[in-house]
């Protein structure tokens, strides 16, 4: 395989092939557990915790010559850690990369799903800060293994009950804790809860990586994937009122940007492919719309 | 009272090595029976509360409950998932010190309605009545509701801890000295509430205190502890009455008026 | 609840049989204090027997015996129970036995009040009741005429009595003795701190108990009273352990 790299010292993919075997291991486990995290012996990575070392690894061990590799983060493709990613695997294994979602068979991402629907011959890794959904009310790992091997869930929904007692509704807006296949309580990263409704049923497969907590958890493809919630207080997804001010685009997650020092600001796509791809089609904002944002400022 | 005990210790031995946690404890429990166990600290008291409520395994013995349904289980032959699910339902567990049995940065309602959403209630307007209905019966205003208990007073917090406990309607509770760390005045108040849900709920209840007073005002049946033994035990009045063991007899001796 | 009628009349509702009790004082070296010894004694319904002798010599003990409050070194102490006719023995110290005879059986006006914190005159009264299970407020009621009666003074019943003066307690405490209508009733000097008025209640309110046919064991040392009430009285002293140790 090492013929394949620009750096001889180092293995396809950087990391060794008995590395990849264990890793393998683990996501096969974690493919046949739906939201289960699977410890595994995580590496240390030429980054630093926290830019993805994770994500990365589970990237080195599935990845292939053939394969096409898209990177994003945040939704971006050329922000500096997607940059960086996808030179890492450009120099160690030699692959194709793209910035297109449709043209990718490997996604690796950091906090958001691409709106592009995916496919069943791709894979979405995703980068994983914090895996278990209940730490912030049980700091003990021990209590917290237990409660999900005994399906003690309802801390979790103490949260959320002291969301709507503080904000009259659910206020947590990202790493929005689901259940898979009527199961297991899982955190899907810190995606904004828009997304959460890509992951269910999804055709690709799904893979989440944390490397300073060394868990591995995955999601099947075509996994039921279900947000919490209360019956009188549903699951619902953030609504932007107004589309793209740059391709026009409706039903999309927003960023805010920033314009000026005035308190001038626009909402534009945060999924950059998705933005490019529009414009270049030839679809825009229609009438006042692109500067409605810098008038919403003033 | 019902014909069928609720709790049946029999022969219960703890040692932590050679040296002895507790040994040859039997008694039996009814429902709405409250029993107390007396004893200075190291006689043992805390040891037995903890192996009879699951939360430390015994040496030795048998600790037999009644479940809902009226079929009687050793406590050692349930599984995991079952005792825990006893311990958040059918039975409540009140700690000396509230901050081991609240969450102090959840809210008052969020601690109250923990074991309701633990059993499955998805309801958030149903969770939030059933708190502040309990939340009115331990005597906490209603505006509290959304307070940490970190902001409480320790009365306050013993109160929340209570309601916490009580809000699936166990039938069996356990407390460990519930009013030790309190004022006086404070205590009065807890007891008095605790006085009222004992005999309104009917629950069965297993009190550890050095306080005889507050074993006095809480328990029908005492047991008196030392060195890990019970050396004494009988109906509260009598024993604090006319102690018959040289140890019950001091500890009655030591206090102005139980 | 059911009146077993036909035995009512005749067969007694408490028995004391060879009754021994002794008291040993472990932080005074063990030293034995004997009280009585085989106190022999029968009650039947509608009489009260009053303990007398001098004072010392084990007439509240007695009282305390039978309501279970005192362990019994020798001898039986049968009680009918009032649902089922049986024969209960207090003196084997079961706690559920001595429990369930306090509820529907046994009252017991103890010479002082044991006042609990936070807790109002009226449900003081009232708590005998509702252990029987009578309803929250028929057993408020009932505390209530019972206070009226007595003249405690309307202010006081929602007042813990802690701060009571002796007397106003004693009549909180008499209340409570008398709110049910338990077959046995127990008297400890019930009007010891009673001004004339009140004991003349409590005098009327003891032959109310009798005609309804409830019977009394009493220790009254007033005179007066113990001549208006009493249908029979038995010495102590012939029970008494200390002349015979």
């Amino acid at each position: 395989m090492t013929k394949a790299s620009p750096l001889p010292d180092y293995n396809f993919a950087y990391l060794d092939e008995g590395t990849k075997r264990m890793i393998r291991r683990a996501v096969l486990k974690a493919i046949a557990i739906p939201g289960y995290q699977v410890p595994f012996a995580s590496r240390e990575m030429p980054m630093p915790y926290g830019w993805g070392t994770g994500g990365v690894q589970v990237t080195a061990s599935i990845i292939g010559p053939t394969d096409v590799l898209k990177v994003i983060d945040q939704g971006a493709d050329d922000t500096i850690n997607a940059v960086s990613i996808r030179s890492f695997f450009q120099k160690t294994a030699a692959v194709q990369t793209t910035t297109h979602t449709n043209e990718a068979s490997i996604i690796q991402t950091r906090h958001r799903i691409p709106e592009t629907p995916l496919r069943a011959d791709q894979i979405l890794v995703y980068q994983v800060p914090i895996p278990e959904p209940l730490r912030f009310l049980e700091p003990r790992e021990t209590e917290t293994r237990t409660m999900h091997a005994l399906e003690e869930y309802g801390l979790m929904h103490v949260k959320l009950y002291e969301d709507i007692a503080r904000h009259d509704h659910i206020a947590t807006t990202y790493a929005y804790p689901v259940k898979v296949a009527g199961r297991y309580v899982m955190d899907p990263s810190p995606i904004p809860k828009f997304d959460n409704p890509k992951m269910d049923r999804s055709p690709a497969l799904q893979l989440f990586g944390a490397g300073r907590e060394k868990r591995i958890y995955a999601l099947p493809p075509f996994i039921e994937v279900k947000s919490l919630d209360f019956e009188d207080h549903p699951f619902s997804i953030q609504r932007f009122d107004k589309p793209c001010a740059l391709c026009g685009a409706e039903g999309v997650y927003l960023d805010e940007v920033i314009t000026d020092d005035r308190g001038g600001r626009m909402f534009v796509c945060s999924d950059t492919d998705h933005c490019q791809s529009r414009l270049t089609q030839g679809q825009g904002p229609t009438g006042p719309l692109a500067s409605s944002g810098e008038e919403a400022g003033r | 009272m019902s014909r069928q005990p609720i709790l049946t210790v029999g022969n219960l031995e703890k040692r932590y090595g050679a040296r002895i946690g507790c040994t040859e404890v039997s008694f039996d429990l009814w429902p709405g029976e409250v029993l107390a166990i007396v004893g200075e600290s190291g006689s043992g008291k805390t040891t037995l509360l903890n192996c009879i409520s699951g939360r430390l395994a015994r040496s030795a013995g048998s600790v037999r409950y009644r479940m809902r349904d009226g079929v009687i289980r050793e406590l050692a032959d349930l599984g995991e998932a079952e005792l825990r699910f006893l311990m958040r339902t059918d039975w409540g567990f009140v700690h000396q010190n509230p901050a081991d049995g609240l969450r102090m940065r959840v809210s008052a309602g969020g601690n109250v309605g923990e074991r309701l959403m633990a059993v499955g209630e998805r309801h958030y307007g149903c969770i939030r009545r059933t708190a502040s209905d309990w939340l009115g019966r331990v005597e906490i205003a209603g505006d509290r509701i959304d307070d940490q208990p970190i902001a409480f007073s320790g009365g306050m917090r013993q109160r929340l801890q209570i309601a916490r406990n009580l809000v699936t309607r166990p039938r069996l509770l356990f407390m460990d000295e519930p009013t030790g760390g309190l004022d006086v005045s404070v205590q009065a108040r807890v007891l008095d509430l605790l006085r009222g849900l004992v005999s309104d709920l009917g629950l069965a209840v297993v009190i550890v205190t050095h306080d005889l007073a507050v074993a006095r005002l809480l328990s029908q049946r005492l047991l008196v502890m030392k060195e890990g033994r019970v050396v004494e035990s009988g109906l509260t009045d009598r024993v604090l009455d006319d102690p018959h063991h040289p140890y019950s007899q001091l500890l009655v001796a030591s206090i102005p008026e139980a | 609840m059911t009146q077993p009628s036909s035995l009512a009349a005749s067969a007694p509702l408490l028995s004391l049989q060879e009754v021994g009790k002794t008291f040993t004082m472990h932080l005074r070296g063990g030293v034995r204090l004997p009280v009585v010894n085989n106190v022999e004694l029968e009650l039947h319904p509608g009489e009260c027997a009053v303990l007398a002798g001098p004072s010392g010599i084990g007439k509240s003990s007695i009282l305390r015996m039978v309501y279970g409050n005192y362990s019994v070194d020798h001898g039986r102490i049968l009680i009918r129970n009032r649902e089922n006719g049986q024969l209960e023995d207090i003196a084997s110290g079961d706690p559920r036995t001595i429990l369930e005879s306090r509820r529907h059986t046994i009252a017991y006006v103890s010479q002082f009040l044991r006042a609990i914190p936070r807790v109002s005159a009226i449900e003081v009264v009232a708590e005998p009741l509702r252990a029987a299970g009578w309803e929250r407020d028929a057993a408020r009621q009932r505390a209530q005429d019972l206070l009226q009666r007595l003249n405690l003074p309307s202010a006081l019943f929602d007042l813990p009595p802690a701060t009571f003066s002796g007397g106003e307690k004693q009549r909180v405490n008499i209340a409570r003795g008398f709110a049910t209508d338990h077959p046995l009733l127990l008297l400890d000097e019930p009007t010891a701190s009673l001004d004339a008025h009140n004991r003349e209640v409590v005098v009327e309110m003891i032959e109310e108990k009798l005609r309804c046919g409830t019977a009394i064991l009493g220790i009254f040392h007033d005179e007066t009273v113990r001549d208006r009430v009493a249908t029979r009285t038995i010495d102590v002293s012939g029970f008494s352990a200390r002349e015979a140790a």
